[in-house]
């Protein structure tokens, strides 16, 4: 976990992370009930699902923040998390959240360069408290991108964010990634996110993974793509959505 | 009819601005006019002293005392005293936070800390502390051992519960955004368990100099020989009124000061609190 694979794309074929037959239950409740996954270096794989399907449990025992699961997972370089909130630290400021916990030297300059790349250099003395909803969680993506993870693990990231703010967000995240090459992990319940971010996308239901698809859309993408309807449309029918039901009757 | 409508509505514009330009001055204003009872107070007192209404060796006048506090200053008595009594606050207070810091941290991140020392901590705590003094007499006799210990205790609670509270209340999901950050056990409590759990800790010191200052009043007035309580003591049976009257005053100050200097520190060590509110 500690080395870094340079790039992403140099090793190709070794995938960052790799989960074998994870399972976790909650008491009686089975959320994982073994899932396998696997992201090659540089992709993006959108994990979709309905709320409670799991997907946030995954993630957290991808990043090791689950030590009562079971299963096999296999980390090739580093990873860093986004969570929903920004979980920044209150008592440091923006500067100091950034760098936390990054060794070496020179780590002004890289806390420096990822606060500018998203558009807050000026604000590295700011407390967080001081912060709007999206500052934040900028930095919280700047403290991600410094540490140069091979795999970036997004809980979430733009779910807390107005509509306005969570577009910026997107387009941000796709020029950081398209810039850094990073892996990454998002999870979603937005479908449109998923088709506009991801290079990949897995539903997850009942605690497996039913479907795994590529997307076939070139980017850069637009909703308004001709492609993009029927993909929406055949992802929220994967997710129990359907036009002519509210969710009620399907009960 | 008419013309006063016209002049009452002319001179209108012209007072308001003057009552917001008064704004700052209204407050400073109510902050003087919440001093005249005090210093009314203390006019009667030294009136009612001067006419003979008060017996001095029951209520000396303010100025007598001050007199008093004035010339045992000059004398050193006052200096020599108060040292003894600050020496026995600090050393108390050395005892006793640092025990409770120690375990309540232990207590605040061990679930076993949690409970092996909790429980009788709880239980010790529903004991009022200068209700210890007899036994306290038996076990460490009555000299400087028996008031350092009941600083140490009345220390120990305020400061054990808001070290242990300040742990438990810290949020969760900062310690594991800590984790994701790389960072290990000693790097979390220092960088998210320390800072998060100052501002009750501070709040724990400031409870616990009350507590001291409280313990000190009682064990001084147990066979003393020196000390702001020996102080008191002494002039008690000498019915030197103004002795005691300037004692208590000391202990006042020693309170008050002791609460603004904690709040001047909390003040600068918590900077992002003053971020916080300013937004």
């Amino acid at each position: 976990m500690a080395t870094r694979t340079t790039g992403g794309l140099s090793t190709a074929t070794r995938p960052v992370v790799t989960a074998r037959n994870v399972r976790r239950s909650f008491g009686a409740a089975v959320v994982l009930d073994g899932v396998d996954l696997a992201i090659v270096p540089g992709e993006v794989v959108a994990l979709l699902g309905g709320s409670g399907s799991g997907k946030s449990t995954l993630l957290r025992i991808l990043a090791g923040l689950d030590p009562e699961a079971t299963g096999e997972i296999t980390r090739a370089g580093s990873q860093a998390v986004v969570f929903q909130e920004h979980r920044l630290l209150p008592w440091k400021r923006v500067a100091g959240n950034v760098s936390l916990g990054v060794p070496g030297p020179g780590v002004r300059q890289r806390v420096a360069a990822a606060l500018a790349e998203v558009g807050l250099a000026e604000r590295d003395r700011a407390w967080p408290a001081e912060l709007s909803g999206g500052q934040a969680q900028r930095v919280a993506f700047a403290r991600a991108l410094v540490r140069e993870p091979a795999l970036m693990l997004l809980d979430e990231p733009f779910g807390a964010l107005d509509a306005l703010t969570r577009l910026k967000m997107q387009t941000l995240f796709g020029r950081l990634h398209a810039e850094h090459g990073f892996a990454a992990l998002l999870v979603t319940h937005d479908v449109d996110e998923a088709l506009l971010l991801a290079d990949r996308t897995l539903v997850l239901d009942s605690g497996r993974i039913v479907e795994d698809a590529e997307v076939p859309l070139p980017r850069p993408r637009a909703v308004d793509h001709p492609g993009f309807g029927p993909l929406r449309r055949h992802l929220l029918d994967r997710l129990g959505v359907r036009p002519d039901q509210d969710g009620a009757a399907g009960t | 009819m008419t013309d006063t409508l016209v002049e009452t509505a002319r001179g209108a514009p012209a007072a308001a601005p003057d009552t917001r330009r008064s704004g700052g001055r209204t407050r400073s204003a109510r902050r003087w006019r919440r001093a005249v009872t005090p210093v009314a107070l203390l006019v009667l007192w030294q009136a009612a002293a001067q006419t003979g209404l008060l017996p001095p060796e029951k209520l000396p006048a303010p100025i007598a005392v001050a007199q008093t506090g004035w010339r045992l200053a000059r004398d050193g008595t006052l200096g020599v005293h108060l040292l003894d009594s600050l020496t026995r606050a600090g050393i108390g207070l050395a005892i006793g936070g640092i025990l409770a810091l120690v375990l309540g941290a232990t207590a605040g991140l061990l679930r076993l800390g949690d409970d092996l020392v909790d429980p009788p901590v709880q239980m010790a705590r529903m004991l009022p502390h200068l209700g210890l003094v007899p036994l306290l007499i038996i076990w460490v006799g009555i000299g400087e051992s028996l008031k350092i210990s009941l600083v140490a205790l009345g220390a120990f609670f305020p400061i054990y519960f808001n070290t242990y509270a300040g742990i438990r209340d810290i949020d969760e999901r900062l310690v594991e955004a800590a984790r994701t950050c790389g960072l290990g056990q000693l790097a979390r409590i220092r960088h998210v368990v320390l800072p998060g759990a100052l501002p009750s800790l501070f709040l724990g010191l400031r409870l616990a100099l009350g507590a001291a200052w409280l313990s000190l009043v009682v064990g001084e007035q147990v066979n003393a020989q020196t000390g702001i309580g020996f102080l008191m003591m002494e002039a008690r049976e000498f019915s030197q009124t103004d002795v005691v009257l300037l004692g208590l005053l000391v202990y006042a100050l020693l309170g008050l000061l002791s609460d603004l200097a904690i709040r001047f520190l909390e003040g600068r060590t918590l900077t992002w609190r003053r971020g916080l509110q300013a937004v």
